[in-house]
């Protein structure tokens, strides 16, 4: 019974969707107050239909009801109840459902924080997400329907696949979905105001808080779905420029650059046209990422069995998309000129420039993403495009940003003097000379490009608080003023000083790799091993039953210089049900380093294969992405977003002694 | 600072920087374009030694050698046609099995023997890497129903 109100619910939410798309369009345009007002109720409406869809699958997958077809081919009565729940988006259908889910979560809250939105832009805002709700619910219904019944209904369902029973990659796409579908805000915003032909500081002031929240959560979606590659595939590789990985990536650069291009719009109202065409540009990233991963044109964990009638739609669906919003940029956005002038050298300038190298680099990785699939499709040989390429490409694109990165804030708005920043920089150049020499040393000349890594990861840490410590006129004035100087910054410097100091964190993090070690070795229990000035002995190895599954689990001792340092059990474990085998790999860390430790094979006369990795700074790697995220979230919790559209009169009373943020 | 000055400085800007990314770009996939054969067809091509490939076969039964150090592996890789002896200084993936499709990617040495770099076998017993599929159809050494519950 659940199963059929969570379909009607569905096929009504489609109706809603529909309603939501023309009606407040048309309200608009005719100033009609009572159309344009549907709008908020349809978001509300569909959102409480979707999220009963929602909900009715979710009761199917936990109560394991197996006449449902979608249940049976993911679910299991052996499944633990939290891989029963996430099981609902481990799978095609469900993770659609969940994509629309969110779709009309933000549409609802659009709808719900709008208050101080025109009723005009508002209503277009809702109409347009209704249209991006109205594609989908199609696409769902069509082709790609959870509640299909199996009758008669079978034992017992196929389980999930084994790698995506991990609490790492349980909720990896629900994050992942949050960023990707919550870059529609922007884009419809864009869109809404191209319809109307009007883009202005407030306009921007709408559109960053809905843009930071998504680019956090689907910074926390990344970085979620590279930690679980790290502690799941046994080597301790944390990104492998995977096609499926860079379908992530680009939404992910597309939207930062546009975080920091809507910026200028709000501070400077300038740039208007650039920032409308990153938000177009930045969602429709979102949804190739989506046709990549769904619609099986690559080979991955994420290509759930393809039916083609799939591909096609979504293909469909990203040309409507994509070609209706850039068509209607076309005509559209010479209506937006105007807005402040500015010099190469200014703020404004520095992100021009952090737009520039961010698009280019998302353009990188674009092309070695979708050439060799390109190749294929035009019957072309088979060719893959791997790190080295990446490596080539991206970072020269990366390195000028991040030596730009701290030069950029404490230049002035309109007009600013390089020298003068690059003089007040002296503490970080200190710091930059001390880690170079330092690095050296220690590593008696050891891996440059490494050392050079970490100065750079100096470079923009020391800017980041070279900026703060400007801002509060530390040393300069008494402790005291700078205290209330502190006080008073906005939570935004706050929010943009974190992010840049978890950029930095991260570059450690990706040079510190550099120095890893490994050992790999056949070892029986009761030997020894060491790695990194551990020393690593092996103590015996017993058999478990988990709930779905059986492992080997090894024990394991890691000394340092006689000390007991942690009790390590990797385990090697089976699902008969798939028939398939994983690798629980088990950790030690410091949060400086850590000690990796994978069991392998056995050699069927005792020996067992075990792989021992040290591998320094990698935590930072997570830890960096997640003070970004944190960042982003302290710069949201700013005043300014919820005093709303009044603000401009106010800032200056409220900010005093900043020279423009 | 006019308006047009602004703009032309932009523009230069944008296309400087175009220039720059394409060069990258341009340079790095003339090396790094790596091109995926069977077996045979590496035979056919006369990839030169030390050329980064993409190699995708079965593994052959009874091939697989591992050495006491528990480190190296040894296996060799066929398309029914042709088999190559491959050899692997790293770790299998858990699902690496004789009888498997597996993707390798390395190069060849002066022996004729291939050094892999890495070795894919991804993710669920019934998976065959799409490019292994079509190269066993190639050979005609595709085996329609058995394997056809490769998902993609």
């Amino acid at each position: 019974m659940m199963v059929e109100i969570g379909h009607f619910a569905l096929a009504l939410a489609l109706c809603v969707s529909l309603a939501q798309s023309c009606l407040p369009l048309v309200g608009a345009s005719r100033r009609n107050l009572a159309l344009m007002e549907v709008g908020r109720g349809a978001a509300f409406a569909s959102f409480a239909l979707v999220a009963l869809a929602f909900a009715a699958l979710i009761n199917a997958h936990v109560t394991s009801d197996f006449s449902v077809l979608n249940v049976v081919e993911n679910g299991h009565t052996d499944k633990p109840l939290l891989y029963k729940i996430t099981g609902v988006w481990g799978n095609h259908e469900g993770s659609m459902i969940l994509w629309v889910f969110i779709l009309t979560l933000f549409g609802a809250a659009v709808a719900w924080f709008g208050d101080n939105l025109p009723p005009e832009l508002r209503a277009r805002v809702l109409a347009v997400q209704g249209m991006i709700g109205t594609g989908f619910l199609l696409f769902i219904l069509f082709t790609s329907d959870p509640f299909l019944r199996q009758l008669p209904a079978p034992e017992n369902g196929q389980g999930l696949n084994p790698v995506l029973q991990d609490p790492g990659l349980a909720f990896h796409p629900p994050f992942l979905y949050l960023g990707y579908v919550g870059f529609s805000v922007a884009f419809s915003f864009a869109v809404a105001a191209l319809i109307e032909g009007r883009v202005d500081a407030a306009w921007a002031r709408w559109v960053r808080p809905w843009t930071l929240a998504a680019w956090c959560a689907l910074t926390i979606g990344i970085a979620m779905g590279s930690w679980w590659a790290y502690y799941t595939l046994g080597w301790g590789g944390w990104w492998f420029w995977d096609p499926v990985e860079n379908a992530s990536l680009m939404p992910w650069i597309a939207g930062t650059a546009l975080v920091h291009s809507s910026i200028v719009v709000e501070k400077r109202n300038t740039l208007k046209s650039w920032t409308v065409l990153l938000a177009i540009i930045t969602f429709s990233l979102s949804l190739v990422g989506t046709f990549l991963v769904r619609s099986g044109v690559l080979t991955s964990v994420h290509a759930f069995a393809v039916d083609p009638m799939r591909g096609t739609f979504i293909l469909l669906l990203l040309l409507v998309a994509v070609g209706g919003s850039l068509t209607l940029y076309a005509v559209r956005a010479p209506a937006l000129r105007g807005g402040g002038l500015f010099a190469p050298i200014s703020r404004e300038g520095a992100l021009v420039l952090n737009n520039l190298l961010l698009c280019c680099a998302a353009a990188t990785v674009f092309l070695g993403t979708l050439y060799p699939l390109f190749l294929d499709a035009v019957g072309g040989p088979k060719v893959s495009v791997g790190y080295p390429f990446f490596d080539r490409t991206f970072a020269p694109l990366m390195v000028p940003l991040l030596i730009a990165l701290p030069v950029g804030p404490l230049l002035a708005w309109k007009r600013g003097d390089l020298l003068a920043a690059l003089q007040r920089l002296g503490a970080a150049f200190a710091a930059v000379v001390a880690v170079i020499l330092g690095g050296l040393y220690v590593t008696r000349g050891g891996p440059v490009l490494a050392v050079l890594g970490f100065a750079l990861a100096a470079w923009v840490a020391a800017g980041a608080l070279v900026e703060w410590s400007e801002r509060v006129r530390l040393l300069r004035v008494p402790l005291g003023e700078s205290w209330r100087r502190a006080r008073h910054l906005p939570r935004a410097s706050y929010g943009m000083t974190i992010a840049h100091l978890g950029m930095a964190v991260t570059v450690a993090g990706f040079a510190g790799s550099a120095f890893e070690q490994e050992r790999i070795d056949a070892m029986r229990p009761g030997d020894t091993v060491s790695v990194a000035g551990f020393t690593l002995e092996f103590t015996g190895i017993e058999q478990l039953q988990g709930a779905n599954f059986t492992a080997d689990r090894g024990s394991f001792i890691l000394r340092r210089g006689g000390a007991i340092v942690a009790e390590m059990h990797p385990e090697k474990r089976f699902f008969p049900l798939q028939q398939t085998p994983t690798s629980k790999t088990a950790i030690h860390t410091n949060l400086l380093a850590d000690f990796y430790l994978a069991l392998g094979d056995p050699d069927g006369k005792g020996a067992w294969a075990v792989r021992a990795y040290w591998k320094p700074l990698v935590p930072w790697i997570w830890m960096g992405a997640v003070f970004m995220a944190l960042g982003g979230l302290v710069s949201l919790s700013d005043r300014r977003w919820r005093v709303g559209a009044a603000a401009p009169a106010r800032r200056g009373a409220a900010v005093p002694a900043t020279a423009g943020e | 600072m006019t308006r047009k000055r602004r703009r032309l400085y932009l523009v230069l800007g944008g296309v400087g920087t175009l220039a720059v990314v394409s060069a990258l770009v341009l340079s790095a996939f003339s090396d790094n374009l790596v091109f995926f054969y069977s077996p045979s067809e590496l035979r056919d091509h006369g990839v030169p030694e030390g050329r980064r490939v993409r190699i995708g076969g079965l593994v052959e039964n009874g091939s697989v050698q591992r050495e006491p150090n528990g480190k190296t592996i040894e296996f060799r890789v066929t398309d029914g046609k042709m088999d190559l002896q491959v050899d692997y200084g790293g770790v299998v993936p858990d699902l690496f099995r004789e009888g498997q499709g597996v993707v390798i990617e390395g190069a060849l040495a002066r022996d004729g023997t291939f050094h892999a770099a890495s070795v894919l076998a991804k993710h669920d017993e019934n998976y065959m890497p799409r490019e292994v599929a079509d190269a066993l159809k190639k050979s005609g050494h595709w085996q329609g129903e058995q394997a056809a519950t490769v998902k993609q």
